[in-house]
């Protein structure tokens, strides 16, 4: 796969973008009526409860809700961990829920990049090797692996550290470490996954900080999920609120 | 994800549990240290058996004879073929057929005559028997006191060491450079006039051919030998038909000298042109080829007699023997070989979350599934050149443990361990095919994992 040797990512990737695709949507993403229930002993847990909803390229979108609202699901199905039960979910054109799991292992590597609360690192790897981890799926040669990864840590600020492991930097450093991970393969749409809540409230907002300037920066679109409606409101520019696995309300900053 | 990340990956994950990986891996090569060891035991008997075997001569040499002589040998054999007085006899004509034959090294009649030899006065009975300079190879002249014929056409003798000691009771080695007297029968053909006389069998009244037709007369005659060397028992060079030889002369010698023989007796009854021999010992180029030349020399009508079909049972014991072996050497491997499932399973535990880290960042079910059979596959191979390696161990103890033995019982010690170079390979494959197979369950189970699940408890 060719790559433009360009020093700043842009939004325009590409290598995962097909020109037939792109006629079909301008939206991120778009979901409709999307469900996912799950069995549960005699019964069905309906986690998401057919939910519809658009994402504009660029935007930074909150996922709000109490636990069990659905939202963390919600993600995963944008994330592709995870399938629809019944409905549609259009990212960049195309439907994940009629993807191979092989297509929607290639979509994660190189479409999202994702963050989690509990960061993820491997703790046997040194940072750098952490961040390289996604482009060795990629098969990107080792070479640039090398450079991509200290740009990626560079941009997050983390530089100076690059032989690190994980259990020497702190919760802030390693949310950092797994922000600079998800930009690797330079994607389109970053899903964070409660990225501050394993953090005080000061590194949290250093975290969301430079989520926005890099989604700024890059024209990335950002789908968070939190239940910190303060921050959701602070940085996200449109806050989107689930409860029982259905969309309750939406707020949209002025 | 290419072979290089993924053989890194799978190195670094094993150097993350170094005692545990590395427990397995001495597992699996005490495994196929043992099929390793139980294999190369069955290849060094079985080298040992045809070691011994080929020495004795036996293997590369086929016996011919004419259906018109040893009658009743094989009577199954005969009542299928038509009688025996049509078929062919063994004379030089069906010799030289015979050495032109692909693969066959030597043809050489087998002369087996009675003797005399006269030494201070006293004359000794012995039978006279030729033999071709291949013979030096018979594993008889291993303890050859003096030498060998210096070529195949010499006035030499070499004697079989009873009947030196017949010769010379105190010092039978001195013997070896004297020069001995031999006396014995010398077959002279008849002319036709002293055919026609009555004293010899005659042939055919309209076509007398030669000479020879008429029958032979037994002339006696002596010839002076140096005796050249010593040797304790006769080699193995024929059907024994007669008795032990215990003077033995270059067979070129012998048929130079035109020794008569108790073949020439039937064939002067026959009526039969020419000499015939009584057998023909036909040297075959290597075992392998016996069959053929067999083949060959029976579809000319003559009899023929190998001990191929002895060496058939003898495979198909080693057969058996290397079978029973691998067996009991694969039950450490199978022992291992679980060894490796549960390494591989704990560790699918252990990294399920890492398991589902590498799939939410883009590792496609495949690459996780090929990380855990490269993880497989390198145990195998450590595993494998390992045992191979302790394999060799055991086999020297095996050998010098045999050694000692056998010195001590004042025999020379001999290897009974051999580990050919194809076995290295093949027990090396063989043990990385085995930790693949192994790794099969593990990894599909590491490939199955759902990353919401395996991401979802922290």
């Amino acid at each position: 796969m060719p790559r433009a040797p360009e020093p700043v990512p842009v939004a325009s990737n590409e290598n995962t973008m097909s020109s037939t695709q792109v006629h079909h949507s301008t939206a991120a993403v778009r979901t409709e009526n999307v469900t996912r229930h799950y069995p549960m002993g005699e019964g069905l847990i309906r986690a998401v409860d057919g939910v519809s909803l658009t994402i504009e390229p660029g935007e930074f979108v909150a996922l709000l809700g109490q636990s069990g609202s659905g939202k963390s699901t919600l993600l995963n199905l944008l994330a592709g961990l995870d399938r629809p039960t019944s409905g549609s979910v259009v990212v960049h054109g195309r439907d994940l829920a009629k993807m191979s799991a092989e297509d929607l292992a290639r979509y994660r590597r190189n479409d999202v990049g994702m963050v989690f609360q509990a960061f993820h690192l491997i703790s046997s790897m040194t940072i750098t090797e952490n961040v390289e981890l996604p482009m060795r799926f990629a098969e990107v040669d080792r070479a640039e692996r090398a450079q991509r990864s200290r740009e990626s840590l560079e941009r997050v600020g983390l530089g100076k550290r690059l032989e690190h492991r994980p259990s020497q930097l702190s919760g802030g450093e390693q949310q950092r470490v797994s922000l600079a991970r998800a930009l690797a393969n330079r994607p389109r749409l970053l899903l964070a996954d409660e990225p501050t809540g394993n953090l005080d409230s000061r590194t949290g907002e250093g975290i969301l900080n430079l989520i926005r300037d890099l989604s700024l920066s890059l024209g990335m679109t950002v789908v968070m999920v939190t239940h910190e409606r303060a921050l959701a409101e602070r940085f996200a520019q449109r806050s989107i609120f689930l409860a029982d696995g259905r969309l309750a309300s939406e707020e949209v900053r002025a | 994800m290419t072979s290089y990340d993924l053989f890194d990956l799978a190195v670094r994950n094993l150097r993350q549990s170094k005692l545990r990986n590395g427990l397995t891996t001495v597992g699996i090569s005490v495994g196929v240290a043992s099929l390793v060891a139980m294999l190369s035991l069955g290849v060094g008997l079985q080298q040992l058996a045809t070691r011994r075997l080929a020495g004795s001569g036996l293997f590369d040499t086929v016996f011919v004879t004419s259906r018109q002589d040893f009658r009743g040998f094989d009577r199954e054999d005969d009542a299928k073929q038509p009688h025996p007085d049509q078929a062919p006899v063994l004379d030089e004509a069906a010799r030289t057929k015979i050495t032109h034959l692909p693969n066959v090294t030597e043809v050489e009649p087998e002369i087996r005559v009675m003797g005399e030899v006269m030494s201070n006065g006293e004359t000794h009975f012995g039978f006279v028997t030729g033999l071709p300079m291949s013979a030096r190879e018979n594993e008889a002249f291993d303890n050859l006191k003096g030498k060998f014929f210096s070529n195949d056409n010499a006035d030499e003798a070499i004697l079989l060491m009873d009947f030196a000691k017949e010769l010379d009771p105190k010092s039978p080695e001195s013997l070896i450079g004297k020069d001995i007297t031999l006396r014995y029968g010398e077959r002279q053909a008849l002319s036709s006039e002293q055919g026609s006389s009555g004293v010899a069998v005659g042939g055919s009244d309209n076509a007398p051919s030669s000479g020879d037709d008429y029958g032979f007369s037994v002339v006696r005659k002596q010839q002076p030998l140096r005796v050249v060397g010593l040797i304790d028992q006769e080699p193995y060079g024929g059907m024994r038909t007669v008795s032990r030889g215990r003077i033995f002369l270059p067979v070129r010698t012998t048929e130079r000298l035109n020794m008569v023989q108790f073949t020439d007796m039937r064939s002067s009854l026959r009526g039969a042109s020419g000499k015939t021999y009584m057998t023909l010992t036909v040297r075959v180029k290597n075992p392998a080829k016996v069959q053929s030349v067999q083949d060959a020399v029976n579809q000319m009508g003559f009899r023929t007699f190998s001990v191929l079909d002895a060496t058939k049972s003898l495979r198909r014991f080693f057969t058996v023997l290397d079978l029973f072996l691998g067996i009991f050497g694969s039950l450490a491997l199978a022992v291992a070989t679980l060894a490796i499932i549960n390494t591989l399973v704990m560790a699918v535990l252990e990294r399920r979350r890492e398991i589902g880290v590498m799939k939410a960042i883009g590792a496609s079910d495949s690459d996780v599934k090929r990380l855990f059979f490269t993880e497989a596959g390198a145990m195998g191979f450590m595993g494998g050149v390992l045992g191979i390696l302790l394999g060799l161990a055991i086999g020297k103890a095996i050998n010098f443990g045999t050694a000692i033995y056998l010195t001590k019982r004042q025999l020379p010690p001999e290897p009974v361990w051999s580990m050919p170079p194809w076995l290295v390979g093949a027990a090396i494959v063989f043990s990385v095919v085995v930790s693949l197979v192994a790794g099969l369950y593990p990894a599909g189970r590491a490939a199955r994992l759902d990353p919401v699940q395996t991401l979802k408890y922290e």
